[in-house]
């Protein structure tokens, strides 16, 4: 995607606010000027803070899940044997709804940070896992053959040929899943907790109906959304250059 | 150098391949295998390659029985089996690098291994120093084949084999590579194995060409080519019309 098309959907999309808050006219829907200015004031009232901690929980959210679920994913996909195993168990446990498991996590790992990144991790893992296993599991026999003929076994495979082969697969895991995070990250923040944007912007929003900074928070959270997909663009761009060759 | 001794060899649920077939071919020999689509003469290269097992017999090389790729084989396959996120450069020193990831120890990479510097040289020798930062997905089919080449002959092997190498090059770039496999494997000493499904190749490689059947093999057909390399005498021809007669006779409904 080209920056420029970037900003130009940016502009295209702040020009649509500024007409639909015109048209509504109602405090409700103030104009992007109106938030823009409120936003960088605020910004130094504590809404840093609050993004700050809001970055830190979905960062180690997503962290925590490629540190455990691209490996697992790897070994998964890498063998017959232990796909047959886990798939089924997979199969069964993808689809649940992990964010109704939001209750029991607190009460197991209590109302701080933990229980938040945990149930970031229960819904990131799966996804995770999934793509990357399939990533591996479809890796051409004869790549596998050829390398096994220059003499690499599992180890030299799994560093040669399996996790090059899926790292595209995680990214684009953690680029479809960044979404979900930030979804999953308001809906942990608006209970047991006095920090995150999530609380910010309920609080501002359902308590003090100071509408303005409310519509600040939600830029923040956008940005923070927005900062992670280009982040993994730059990663991907970085790490998997042949992918971009013509 | 390698002995194939009684070797029976079939894939689950489908007819045997080989039945008890027996072959010995020597140091720095130059083979082609011949024979139509499901004879076997891919399972037959990698069977040698030891990514395959016979179900009863063996083969072994310099007396010892192939239980797993051996370090002194090399392998090259029909699509080159290049790495697609490496560069000719990081393709190249792939077998080097395993090499070094495991260290001497006798099973994934030979016991006398010495870690050599002989990346550059082979990327010069093969011609791609111009590409060396280029994707595989950038190449022409003559330049991944010499990169998987390259990659091959850098671990300085003293067994090649080749499993339809040339199948997707046009025909100057197909031949210019046979006369350089020919030549550097005749420069280093290698014993080269070839499959080939097309006769005029197996006639210009093959010093022995090993004609296979239709399933299962029990008796392997040997023709002698001591013209090999050239293909403008009349032996070539009268070969190549030889081995085409036959082929044909066997598939003859």
């Amino acid at each position: 995607m080209k920056r420029r098309d970037v900003l130009f959907a940016a502009a295209a999309i702040f020009v649509i606010w500024q007409i639909t808050a015109m048209i509504v006219s109602m405090s409700i829907l103030p104009t992007p000027l109106t938030v823009l200015v409120v936003f960088f004031n605020e910004l130094q009232n504590g809404l840093f803070t609050h993004f700050a901690v809001s970055l830190w929980r979905v960062t180690a959210g997503m962290l925590l899940s490629v540190l455990v679920a691209a490996p697992a994913g790897l070994v998964i996909g890498g063998s017959k044997r232990l796909n047959r195993i886990f798939s089924p168990i997979i199969y069964l446990l993808y689809p649940i709804p992990k964010v109704v498991f939001v209750p029991v996590v607190i009460l197991f790992l209590g109302i701080g940070d933990t229980s938040k990144i945990m149930i970031m991790f229960l819904i990131l893992f799966f996804q995770i896992v999934v793509l990357v296993r399939d990533q591996a599991s479809g890796i051409a026999p004869q790549l596998i053959q050829s390398l096994q003929s220059l003499g690499a076994g599992r180890r030299a495979l799994f560093r040669f040929v399996y996790l090059p082969a899926s790292l595209p697969a995680i990214l684009t895991a953690l680029r479809q899943s960044i979404g979900t995070a930030v979804a999953v990250l308001y809906i942990t923040e608006l209970s047991a907790t006095k920090y995150g944007l999530g609380y910010y912007i309920y609080y501002r929003g359902s308590t003090l109906l100071d509408y303005p900074s409310m519509y600040a928070g939600v830029i923040a959270m956008s940005l923070l959304g927005l900062g992670m997909y280009f982040s993994v663009d730059w990663l991907e761009r970085k790490w998997c250059t042949w992918k971009f060759v013509s | 150098m390698i002995n194939i001794n009684n070797l029976s060899f079939g894939y689950p649920n489908t007819p045997e391949l080989f039945r008890n077939i027996s072959l010995h071919i020597s140091r720095g020999e130059t083979w082609a295998i011949l024979g139509p689509s499901g004879c076997g003469k891919t399972t037959l290269l990698y069977l040698l390659a030891g990514l395959k097992f016979p179900t009863s017999g063996e083969v072994t090389i310099h007396g010892e029985k192939i239980l797993r790729p051996r370090p002194h084989s090399g392998l090259i396959l029909q699509d080159y089996g290049l790495l697609p996120w490496s560069t000719v450069r990081e393709n190249v020193a792939l077998g080097v690098n395993v090499r070094k990831f495991y260290g001497a120890d006798g099973k994934h990479t030979p016991d006398d291994f010495i870690p050599k510097d002989n990346v550059e040289s082979w990327i010069q020798r093969l011609g791609l120093s111009e590409v060396v930062d280029k994707f595989p997905a950038q190449l022409s089919g003559g330049q991944r084949q010499r990169t998987a080449i390259a990659r091959t002959l850098a671990l300085e092997p003293d067994l090649l084999l080749m499993d339809e190498p040339f199948s997707s090059l046009d025909a100057i770039t197909r031949e210019n590579l046979q006369n350089l496999t020919l030549s550097l494997c005749e420069e280093q000493n290698i014993t080269l194995i070839i499959v080939t499904h097309a006769i005029e190749e197996a006639a210009m490689l093959g010093k022995k060409i090993l004609l296979l059947d239709t399933a299962p093999n029990s008796t392997a057909r040997i023709f002698e080519n001591p013209n090999a390399g050239s293909r403008n005498s009349a032996e070539f021809h009268a070969l190549c019309e030889t081995l085409w007669g036959e082929m044909q006779k066997r598939n003859a409904p």
